[in-house]
């Protein structure tokens, strides 16, 4: 999301550069892109679960976040995630809450 | 003249030069720009105010600076900047002037630098043809304890800057300089500090300021969350390789909620998997894409984070990077 207008779209997220001299990224390999996204998926559901919701891959270009009970939202990258996640629990995700970090904490994963 | 594209560079830096106001910047610039390091460079120069006086100061006037008078740039920046920006890059394209291989952003004194460097990220054509270089921020030796202590633009410059220029060192008492250094050390501890005094202020260190070779490792132990005006700053340094996936995760969730707090964060990581290290920079929300460094600046081959927060607990944000930096740790079945 654009940090200062909020449009969608408008900016290229820093974990997910594209490929050019002297930048890191893990999207310049096919294979080692669809492994990021595979372990982006698998870790950040150990921390939505704990809020009830769940994000899952769709066609290698965008996520799904769906709450547990039905409700989900498209997302592009980690940088809509968490508003997009926030919107649909009606929480605030914040990973300084000593709960979550409790709770992560107590989760063997 | 014809442009040659190939003397350009596919990402033009652009270095953004702040300070307060009175600080020195525009006298910096003129400095600077009368040296053959700057000879490449295009200038954008914003002022305050109806009546523009800092370009007459500058005395190269030429078709490679632009003079924005609207008012404040973080306040234009969505409109008269990018303009600017996207103006002097098709002018370039176009061969109407010379190729220039670097823009220096002058701000006006009350500018928050945020929102410049957040235009270079926003704006769809900006963005695949400039990157952010770092940023300069020129500090008032005789006023900018004053200045410190109330104006919060002021400390937000502070926190931002890559390299801090010390201004007017030459009219300042020795105990004054020396308190302001102790200050400015307490909100940005990782900025190197140099005085445009020095007949060697050399222009190539300043603007490569912010491409990793400028980065300060902080001494944990020395530096406590002695705060000034609630902002102060503290680093976690960390053993064991990173794990990429969830420092991505962990950083983002942190910058959505807290995003506005954390007026920086700059670190040199070990990452699993990675012989060389990587920088990765961040302004408040922001955060700029990571770079690959060709080798480690030390022998210190520890991922090292700085961060400058305004009334967050560090314990706090160490906790939390803890926890998430073993999210991807499997237990033992």
């Amino acid at each position: 999301m654009c940090s200062l207008c909020g449009i969608l779209g408008a900016n290229e997220h820093w974990a997910d550069a594209a490929e050019r001299e002297g930048v890191y990224t893990r999207n310049a390999d096919p294979m080692r892109r669809r492994r990021e996204r595979a372990d982006r998926v698998r870790l950040a559901n150990r921390v939505l679960a704990l809020y009830g919701m769940r994000l899952s891959d769709w066609q290698g270009v965008s996520f799904v976040l769906s709450t547990f009970t039905g409700k989900s939202e498209i997302v592009e990258d980690l940088g809509h995630l968490w508003p997009a996640a926030e919107k649909l629990c009606g929480r605030l995700c914040d990973p300084l809450a000593r709960e979550l970090l409790e709770q992560l904490d107590a989760d063997p994963g | 003249m014809p442009t040659l594209v190939e003397d350009v560079p596919a990402f033009t830096p652009v270095t953004l030069l702040t300070g307060f106001l009175g600080s020195g910047k525009t006298t910096l610039l003129r400095r600077l720009l009368a040296g053959p390091a700057l000879g490449d460079t295009a200038v954008i120069i914003n002022e305050l105010g109806e009546v523009g006086i800092d370009h007459l100061l500058v005395e190269r006037l030429d078709d490679q600076m632009v003079l924005l008078k609207s008012g404040c740039v973080c306040c234009t920046v969505r409109g008269e900047l990018a303009t600017a920006m996207r103006d002097l890059h098709s002018r370039r394209e176009r061969g109407a002037v010379p190729p220039f291989r670097r823009l220096v952003i002058e701000s006006t004194g009350l500018a928050d630098p945020f929102p410049v460097l957040s235009t270079l990220k926003a704006d769809p054509v900006l963005r695949h043809h400039f990157r952010a270089a770092g940023v300069i921020t020129t500090v008032d030796t005789v006023n900018g304890m004053l200045q410190l202590e109330r104006h919060i633009e002021s400390v937000r410059q502070v926190a931002v800057a890559d390299v801090i220029v010390l201004t007017k060192t030459d009219i300042a008492e020795a105990a004054v300089t020396a308190r302001l250094v102790a200050r400015l050390g307490t909100i940005n501890p990782s900025a190197p500090l140099l005085s445009a005094a020095e007949a060697s202020l050399d222009a190539a260190v300043l603007l490569q300021s912010g491409s990793g070779g400028g980065f300060k490792a902080i001494d944990e132990s020395a530096v406590g969350m002695a705060a000034h005006r609630g902002v102060g700053a503290f680093s976690i340094t960390v053993d064991e390789p990173l794990d990429w996936t969830a420092f991505g995760i962990w950083l983002t969730m942190l910058l959505n909620r807290h995003g506005e707090r954390i007026l920086r964060v700059k670190g040199i990581l070990a990452l699993a998997g990675e012989e060389r290290p990587i920088a990765i920079h961040g302004v408040q929300h922001l955060v700029h894409a990571p770079t690959h460094l060709s080798r480690w600046p030390s022998e210190d081959h520890r991922s090292r984070l700085v961060f400058i927060v305004e009334g967050i607990e560090p314990d706090v944000i160490r906790r939390s990077f803890s926890v998430f930096n073993r999210l991807n740790i499997c237990p033992a079945p």
